[in-house]
């Protein structure tokens, strides 16, 4: 009997527990971060191809969820071969110094029906601000997915610094995209 | 041969203005697309690259409403030579007036399939018509290369075919497209 309770208390806080303990998983495959650039009012789609994710998120408790993000820099792509080659270099991402950004959530609180604000740290090129990302969540089978966008300003990162400061040459608002496929996220 | 001022039927003065303002155009985006090409990558070329690309679309636009003008405006009559010349001088302009528009539909593709798309002026974005593809960029650079030279062949031939009926007929043919009504053209 009394190794019946022990077992079933056990039991019970392992099932409370688990779901703010669990790690959902980000499907690489369809997930998607893209940044979109203005050169000289032109639009230029860029891409990051490798990241990866540790969520531990319960859309019934938004308060106790952690969010990180680090983001292979160096998986970058960005118009053409000109650009790329670009990319790495120290005035842009200085790709040798700072292979990684990341993201790590500070609060996440609920806006709506399965829609969330998730305040954060950016953390780009050694350079960390706050960020807040509006999050919208949709549960298809086993998966749901995560996106959104934000608006970051690059010369807060000194992304494009020296002689392409100039904000007339590249516009210093820089719009990311994601969409995020997570397994093991509870029912909204 | 013939020294007396002739009395020449001049093209109009929008006409005259078009042409102008076109050869000026054609040249100054033919020698900066030539210039900017083997540049580095810097501010100065992403800059290069743009304005060439508003100043082509300018020229495609201008282009149309010059077509426009020249259909619904009859030109002067050709000035007196061989029957060869006559047809050398008007395929020359035909290949003049399609390549006023390829050239700059090519330069827009390439663009488009670059990844590039153009907005003109920064501010009017134009439709992609082709996908975003590398290959198919790379056809489509080679392609706005070889009509752009295959214009400045037929604008260098235009222009000496000028300069030949200028100073070795001395015909006043020149007289007909030039800005202001002058005498001294015909020596």
């Amino acid at each position: 009997m009394k190794t019946y309770l022990v077992v079933s208390a056990l039991a019970l806080a392992a099932g409370f527990a688990a779901p703010a303990c669990a790690q959902q998983k980000l499907v690489p495959a369809q997930s998607e971060i893209a940044f979109i650039s203005k050169q000289m009012g032109v639009p230029v789609d860029g891409k990051f191809k490798k990241f990866d994710a540790q969520v531990a998120f319960d859309p019934k408790k938004p308060d106790a969820a952690k969010i990180a993000f680090s983001i292979d820099i160096g998986s970058a792509t960005l118009g053409s071969a000109e650009t790329e080659a670009e990319l790495v270099k120290p005035d842009w991402f200085n790709t040798k110094l700072f292979p990684q950004a990341t993201f790590q959530s500070s609060a996440v609180k609920a806006t709506g029906p399965g829609k969330f604000d998730v305040a954060g740290k950016l953390v780009i090129k050694g350079a960390s601000h706050d960020v807040v990302v509006p999050v919208a969540l949709a549960q298809a089978g086993a998966n749901t997915t995560a996106s959104g966008a934000f608006v970051i300003k690059r010369l807060d990162f000194k992304i494009g610094d020296g002689d392409w400061k100039d904000t007339s040459m590249v516009a210093n608002d820089v719009q990311v995209k994601f969409k995020l496929t997570l397994t093991g996220v509870g029912a909204l | 041969m013939n020294r007396t001022p002739v009395v020449v039927e001049r093209y109009t003065p929008v006409a005259i203005a078009f042409h102008w303002l076109l050869a000026v155009a054609i040249v100054v985006s033919f020698c900066v697309g030539l210039y900017m090409s083997d540049l580095a990558m810097s501010p100065t070329r992403l800059k290069l690259f743009n304005w060439h690309k508003w100043a082509g679309m300018t020229i495609f636009a201008l282009s149309a409403l010059r077509l426009l003008w020249r259909l619904t405006h009859r030109p002067p009559a050709d000035v007196p030579m061989p029957a060869w010349q006559q047809r050398a001088a008007h395929g020359a302009h035909l290949a003049l007036y399609l390549l006023f528009f390829a050239v700059p539909l090519a330069g827009w593709a390439y663009s488009s399939a670059a990844g590039f798309p153009v907005v003109v002026y920064g501010l009017i974005p134009l439709p992609d018509f082709v996908p975003v593809d590398k290959a198919l960029a790379e056809g489509l650079k080679t392609l706005h290369h070889l009509l752009a030279f295959a214009l400045a062949f037929v604008v260098l031939a235009h222009v000496g075919a000028a300069l030949k009926h200028q100073f070795l007929d001395r015909d006043g043919l020149l007289l007909r497209m030039w800005p202001r009504k002058s005498s001294s053209l015909i020596s």
